[in-house]
């Protein structure tokens, strides 16, 4: 290995990019930063691709943080059932998901894999959804393989087996093919219409009767396709006894269709089939726009997709591969380095580090005695373990979160929208209006009794009504996803209007990204370069994490090295004696708080100082809690309470501090303050804050890369604008101000049409002008106030921040 | 008259023509990825056919 510590800091590596601070390794004159990122570029050299680095300027994808995960089990008989999509045996296809993928050279390595391996037939990539398909010659080579290939050329594959997922892009395909047919028969049923309400002569009636009965048979396909689901939904919600904005829909689609006919049948009129398929093609419009998702990001992960989905297991001769799932208490298992520990167990080797980050947000490695137990969640540090089985995966400590009922309740269910408060409102001052005409009509003209009333359930049919929430909400879903914020679904924007209490996690949340190590004490340059190459020897994690804090200078020749398990290390340089370890085994006399997270120094007996784990804070979080006043109403950390008086400097005094929180904990806190009447946006960012997030009303997590693991949430915030969360939570109130107003124009327009309805007056020249000109002020209304509004509001959030990537590279 | 009749028919015909091709050029996944192709046309495969028939002939 050539290992360099005289190293300019410039300098990045030729693969991916990252400055080779620790070690360098080169070929020619290439540097790399790792082993891994050279392993990568040696495999793409002998397979003359090297075309991968002139697209882009160093696009591959660090290996240093990804483990040596095996993908053997992806063979198995079942396993390999659901992940492929086509599986005979000579031709199979498949598809991985592929966190990594980012740039022009990820598509045109990963498309021409077929010249590392000729048993792959074709790979195609699906950028938007991050996602590779790779047809294969299943005789000569595997799933798992080919998972593995992935892996080496740093795409590692995300394996997630839940079938759900497969089908996502489902529903909007059907939604598209109903709004093209809705789209084509509106117009054709407009161009049919025009001759009509231009004039047709008298003689021209078999015209006449051909393009009504054209019309009629255009219009079926919307009825019975495009508008199906207003039925459908309609007739749900009546079964259930409630009212929403699909029941007066549906009765006004019904209405239109079935007086049309009834006019067509009886040479009465050309009918109102015009303004039907335009009210079914604006409603889709709506439902379209409202659509919105973002592809690449995950809302709905459960612990499932972080676990491991297979482990190790001790098949009485050898270790096999097996799904996590069926483990069973008293199973033997083996974990990795940095691998994730399944399922709650008790240690059978000598010693392990675990860290628990994810579970409890304490970052500092915990050590682990043969016989103790560790928790599900997990991440093994350090050299690899065998583990017993104590529990099976879902009813361990972590994931037995997942088995509270917050998790099995449908969400949707749990919220009233506005849209439905007004809906049912609506319909009541209708019917009002539908029976006071009726009697009215029935003292005056009986014989058109019915014609009138058919008209009032026509234009009654609340469209704008229905395409104000969509418009407005989906256009603040948007500019909130240009400002780094994703939301879920344009209905959380709702839901953000109404918060009145915030609480956050701590670790990853308010504090931000790895651990620092600090050095406090007096070392010159030749002393901390010294302790960087002894801690450089030893395997300990603390050490690991010391030797990368210091940057590397001159060189300095280590002798005499020592490791006393449990204590610290021993070396000299330059006649001198360094000890480097606790504060016992250094010889520190003096008292300090806890002192177990502290590395002391000493050089030649005396005490230098000391390396302390720290997490910065983002530095947005102050302004943020001032700005949220009594909104900000809690602090829930997994951590001890050594950070208490950090904490106090940034949170005012009625905001509660609470450490040592378990994730039931904080879920139970969330629901302690919902009992109060208080709505709740809980802001986290681990596996820990998983109940949290899904029991208060909206859950957002924090994250700097979105790649990475988010746990299920309503939203996800890019941890640089956290700052500006105050002012998403101001534009969503801005849109629910908006909204109603929307509510208000669309009730103006329903009035002026039931005025022509009531009074008998409502001929299909006047609706087909009406329908289309409401809509359209709504939308149009919704759209540009919301652009107005986020375009006011928007200019200071764009000056905090400057790190995060344009929402396009995202998509 | 009957000629109105015929057209109209017609450019109904063609409207579905056009419908037919949406639905079927949405579903063959024309739509699905809209950045990748507009890269993929970038690459020079030209080049890479020849590194491969290079390597065919080193092997045989």
């Amino acid at each position: 290995m050539e290992l360099n510590t005289l190293v300019d800091i410039e300098i990045k590596c030729y693969h991916c990019g990252e400055p080779c601070a620790d070690e360098q390794h080169a070929i020619d004159d290439k540097v790399f930063c790792c082993y891994g990122c050279k392993t990568v570029f040696e495999i793409i050299r002998e397979n003359d691709l090297c075309e991968y680095y002139s697209f882009d300027e160093r696009p591959g994808v660090t290996l240093r943080h990804v483990s040596e995960e095996t993908y053997a089990y992806l063979d198995a008989p079942s396993v390999r059932k659901k992940l492929m999509e086509f599986d005979s045996p000579a031709f199979g296809r498949v598809w991985f998901y592929v966190p990594a993928i980012h740039c022009i050279s990820c598509i045109w390595l990963l498309e021409n894999l077929q010249r590392i391996s000729k048993d792959i037939l074709k790979s195609e990539v699906d950028f938007a959804g991050k996602r590779v398909r790779i047809d294969f010659n299943t005789t000569h080579i595997t799933p798992g393989k080919l998972a593995n290939l992935l892996a080496s050329l740093g795409y590692v594959p995300q394996i997630n087996l839940d079938v759900e997922r497969k089908q996502q892009a489902a529903p909007n395909k059907a939604l598209i093919t109903k709004l093209a047919v809705a789209g084509f028969s509106f117009g054709n049923i407009m161009m049919l219409s025009f001759p009509e309400y231009l004039g047709l002569d008298d003689t021209d009636t078999s015209l006449r009767m051909l393009f009504s009965y054209l019309n009629i048979m255009l219009a079926l396909p919307v009825i019975a396709y495009s508008g199906r689901d207003y039925f459908v939904n309609a007739w749900h919600s009546f079964s259930n006894r409630q009212i929403n904005i699909d029941v007066p829909i549906a009765a006004g689609l019904f209405a239109l269709f079935a007086r049309s006919v009834f006019d067509i049948s009886l040479h009465i009129g050309p009918g109102y089939l015009d303004s039907l398929t335009g009210l079914v093609f604006f409603l889709l419009i709506g439902r379209w726009f409202q659509s919105k998702t973002y592809e690449s990001l995950a809302f709905d992960r459960d612990y499932k997709s972080y676990f491991p989905l297979a482990v190790q297991k001790w098949a009485g001769l050898d270790w096999v591969p097996v799904v996590a799932h069926d483990l069973h208490v008293g199973d033997q298992i083996k974990i990795r380095n940095i691998e994730i520990v399944p399922a709650d167990s008790t240690l059978l080797s000598k010693e392990a580090f675990i860290d628990y980050s994810f579970v409890t947000g304490e970052s500092k490695p915990v050590k682990v005695n043969r016989g103790d137990l560790i928790y599900a969640g997990g991440r093994l540090i350090g050299l690899p373990i065998e583990l017993c089985v104590t529990k099976k995966i879902s009813q361990s400590h972590l994931t037995s979160l997942w088995n509270n009922q917050v998790f099995q309740k449908p969400e949707e269910s749990r919220y009233k929208r506005n849209i439905d408060k007004a809906a049912r409102a609506f319909t009541w001052v209708v019917m009002g209006i539908a029976l006071l005409t009726a009697i009215v009509w029935y003292l005056y003209d009986p014989s058109r009794l019915w014609l009138v009333l058919t008209s009032v359930l026509m234009v009654a049919c609340p469209c704008a009504l229905a395409l104000a929430a969509p418009f407005t909400y989906g256009s603040m879903l948007r500019a909130f996803g240009r400002q780094g914020f994703y939301l879920k679904n344009a209905d959380v924007i709702e839901r953000l209007a109404g918060i009145d209490a915030i609480v956050f996690d701590k670790t990853g949340t308010i504090t931000q990204g790895a651990d620092q190590i600090k050095f406090v004490g007096e070392l010159d340059n030749l002393e901390l370069n010294a302790a960087r190459q002894l801690t450089a020897s030893s395997t300990h994690p603390m050490s690991t994490l010391i030797t990368k804090s210091i940057q590397s200078g001159a060189q300095v020749q280590i002798s005499d090295f020592k490791e006393h398990p449990g204590k610290g290390i021993e070396g000299k340089f330059g006649g001198r004696v360094m000890k480097v370890g606790s504060a016992a085994y250094v010889g520190f006399r003096g008292t300090m708080e806890d002192m177990s997270s502290k590395v002391f120094v000493a050089v030649e007996g005396r005490v230098c100082g000391y390396f302390r784990m720290e997490t910065a804070l983002r530095k947005e979080v102050k302004g943020l809690v001032a700005r949220l006043q009594d909104k900000c109403v809690a602090l829930l950390s997994g951590d001890h309470a050594s950070d208490e008086t950090r904490m106090k400097t940034i949170f005012p005094a009625h905001v509660n501090l609470l450490f040592d929180q378990s994730p039931h904990d904080k879920l139970a806190y969330i629901s302690n303050l919902q009992r109060k009447e208080r709505k709740i946006m809980m802001i986290g960012d681990g596996l820990n804050d998983s109940g949290a997030l899904k029991q208060s009303d909206v859950g957002v997590a924090v994250t700097d890369d979105t790649g990475v693991f988010t746990p299920a949430c309503d939203g996800i915030l890019f941890g640089a604008k956290l700052g500006s969360l105050d002012h998403f939570l101001a534009l969503s109130k801005s849109a629910t101000v908006i909204l109603k107003i929307g509510f208000g124009i669309s009730f103006f327009y329903n009035l002026i049409a039931l005025s022509f309805a009531v009074t008998g007056h409502l001929t299909p020249i006047v609706a087909a002008i009406l329908m289309p000109i409401s809509s359209i002020t709504v939308v149009g209304f919704s759209t540009m106030a919301v652009h107005w509004v986020t375009k006011s509001l928007s200019s200071p959030v764009s000056v905090i921040s400057d790190t995060v990537d344009s929402p396009d590279s995202i998509q | 008259m009957s000629i109105i009749v015929l057209l109209v028919f017609i450019s109904l015909a063609i409207a579905v023509l056009f419908l037919g091709a949406f639905i079927w050029s949405m579903n063959s996944g024309q739509f699905d990825d809209t950045y990748g192709p507009s890269v993929r046309m970038l690459y020079d495969d030209k080049k890479s056919r020849k590194h491969d028939t290079l390597n065919k002939d080193k092997r045989s």
